[in-house]
């Protein structure tokens, strides 16, 4: 068992680092009526373990890693296209008035309780 | 050029692409291309990955990595295509809630695929925070829109012994942690993601559904943690960079989604909130209290001759889908000579800005929507104030009462308005579970009802009027 760090850890450290100030900065400069737009579109970047899931299957040998590896990648994508879809959705409701059109209503099932 | 060299290039892209995103959130003009940029930024990243050898090498495995993009393209799209904008928290809950799930699979398959016992102690604790995070993400985001979606009850379930049983949990986990640390054993890493998962789910059982919202944001930065801990695994730069941009980014708006709401974090996360039905003022609850109902007719003529009406609209309005007729009413007003605009408090809607949201929808320009911040001080010389579906977010308990769990929130002043009308379907309270005093004000008038119905009932009476 090896306690030591092994090449290249501190460096992946070192952009760790850099990268929480720069999320935190870029999004501090939110408006508030941007707060569900900016949680789902930052929902559809993590969707980048799409990729990580990609590596893994691809390198997958024996059932098990292959049926994890499978299932990884189908629930990644899922991540992906909903995440910018559910976005790109939200965001064209901030378009210019000529261009948008109303979504087909749909009935009213809730309660009138709310936060708000 | 090498291909590592080149493959590191084009992840450098796909990263500026997801900053850019975040950026272009800074403005509504940008947020649209911004949203663009990222998912550019995306395509290219997953685009060149099939063109790396461990990728396309085994040609089995190539074929099922097409299948199950397929098989998640053709589920997701269409789900995302379909779902009514009201229900859309729960639907990016869903969406967070898969991601973690998956980041929790990439480390186990990792783990599995780790050579013998010489694995560096770094490389387990990066794999078993992957699997931690990611599973306690994925099991919270569903229990999370389970309760959003109403499959479940929306108050908070609690038992006894609460809180030591998840102590206890949490005890558990740590120390299997430690003891996979130790023997590196395959077996106990599925004891710890079983347990995982359980750690999830009950972690959201006692939070309220006001306060899911906030649970979702931090979820979500937890999945962008557990991200990251994958790319500590795979030796990944663009999974570190963009799983801690958004761990990062959401730890900062779940603060400021907790501070809109006058609250801590632990205290959203911990206290059960809203679980009992809090009698409000000194005098112990509504009882004996009497409420004025009123008639469209009645409210139409008080609407049509005032001068300045505020509409707070809140999550009533939307599951009714009465923002359409909203805007009708306003703008009917408008064309009477009445001042309207909507007041918005930040909380309203289910999450920060959602409501915000279907008023676009519905074509308010925005110079109407008014924030909390810049509305309260107008609420004095207004002669109405028409609540439509919101509840908790103008109870002045939140002002006046300070054993009420919601007191300290931020709220709209409703209750300085000249006349205040309630549009609601029942007296029921509000999503916090606590009765409104404002209900039973003498300047108050109540119109039971769906929102949409009374809605259009108002519009015909103000132009009648």
């Amino acid at each position: 068992m090896e306690i030591v760090a092994g090449p290249g850890l501190m460096g992946f450290i070192t952009i760790f680092v850099l990268a929480a100030f720069v999320g935190y900065e870029v999004v501090s400069k939110v408006p508030s009526i941007l707060h569900t737009p900016l949680m789902s579109g930052s929902n559809a970047i993590h969707g980048i373990i799409l990729v990580g899931t990609m590596l893994v299957l691809g390198d997958a040998h024996g059932a098990a890693q292959l049926t994890l590896g499978f299932l990884a990648v189908v629930l990644a994508t899922l991540n992906v296209v909903g995440g910018f879809v559910v976005t790109d959705r939200m965001l064209h409701m901030f378009k210019p008035r000529s261009e948008t059109k109303p979504e087909k209503p749909a009935t009213a099932d809730g309660d009138d309780g709310s936060p708000s | 050029m090498s291909r590592a060299t080149a493959t590191d290039l084009v992840y450098l892209v796909a990263i500026v692409g997801f900053i850019f995103a975040l950026m272009g959130l800074s403005s509504p003009k940008h947020a649209r291309t911004g949203n663009l940029a990222g998912a550019a930024g995306m395509l290219i990243a997953v685009g060149w990955t099939f063109s790396l050898p461990s990728v396309y090498g085994q040609t089995r495995n190539l074929v099922l990595i097409i299948v199950a993009v397929v098989i998640g393209t053709a589920i997701g799209v269409p789900a995302a295509r379909n779902v009514k904008m009201t229900a859309m928290p729960q639907m990016v809950a869903i969406f967070n809630g898969v991601g973690g799930g998956a980041a929790a699979l990439v480390s186990v398959t990792e783990f599995i695929s780790l050579p013998g016992k010489s694995i560096a102690v770094y490389k387990i604790c990066e794999i078993l925070f992957g699997v931690l995070v990611g599973a306690v993400s994925f099991a919270g985001s569903g229990v999370a829109f389970a309760k959003l979606q109403e499959l479940m009850t929306g108050r908070p379930i609690t038992y006894r012994g609460q809180q030591p049983i998840n102590a206890g949990v949490g005890l558990a986990i740590l120390a299997l942690l430690v003891a996979t640390i130790l023997t590196a054993n395959t077996a106990l890493l599925v004891v710890v993601l079983v347990l995982s998962l359980a750690l999830g789910v009950i972690f959201v059982l006692p939070i309220g559904g006001a306060d899911v919202p906030v649970l979702i944001s931090l979820l979500n930065s937890f999945t962008g943690l557990a991200v990251a801990a994958s790319g500590f695994t795979l030796d990944s730069n663009l999974l570190i960079v963009a799983g801690t941009l958004v761990g990062a980014s959401g730890m900062l708006l779940t603060r400021m989604m907790s501070k809109a709401m006058g609250r801590s974090l632990p205290n959203i996360l911990f206290s059960a909130f809203g679980s009992v039905i809090t009698a409000t003022g000194a005098d112990g609850g509504p009882e004996g209290r009497t409420v004025r109902s009123g008639t469209a007719e009645d409210i139409g003529v008080l609407l049509a001759y005032a001068r300045k009406v505020a509409i707070i609209p809140g999550y009533g309005l939307a599951v009714a889908q009465a923002q359409h007729v909203a805007r009708e009413l306003a703008d009917t007003l408008a064309e009477r000579g009445v001042e309207v605009f909507y007041a918005i408090h930040p909380v309203a809607g289910r999450m920060p800005g959602h409501m915000n949201v279907l008023l676009a929808e519905a074509n308010v320009p925005y110079d109407q929507l008014v924030e909390m911040d810049d509305a309260n001080p107008e609420m004095a010389t207004t002669d109405v104030a028409l609540v439509v579906g919101a509840n908790d977010t103008v109870n002045p308990a939140a002002k006046n009462t300070p054993g009420s769990p919601i007191y300290g929130m931020p709220i709209i002043n409703a209750d300085q308005a000249t006349n205040i009308v309630f549009l609601k379907r029942s007296m029921r309270p509000g999503f916090a579970g606590i009765d409104n005093e404002l209900l039973y004000d003498p300047k108050t008038t109540m119109l039971f009802g769906d929102a949409k119905d009374s809605l259009s009932a108002l519009v015909a009476a103000v132009r009648s009027a």
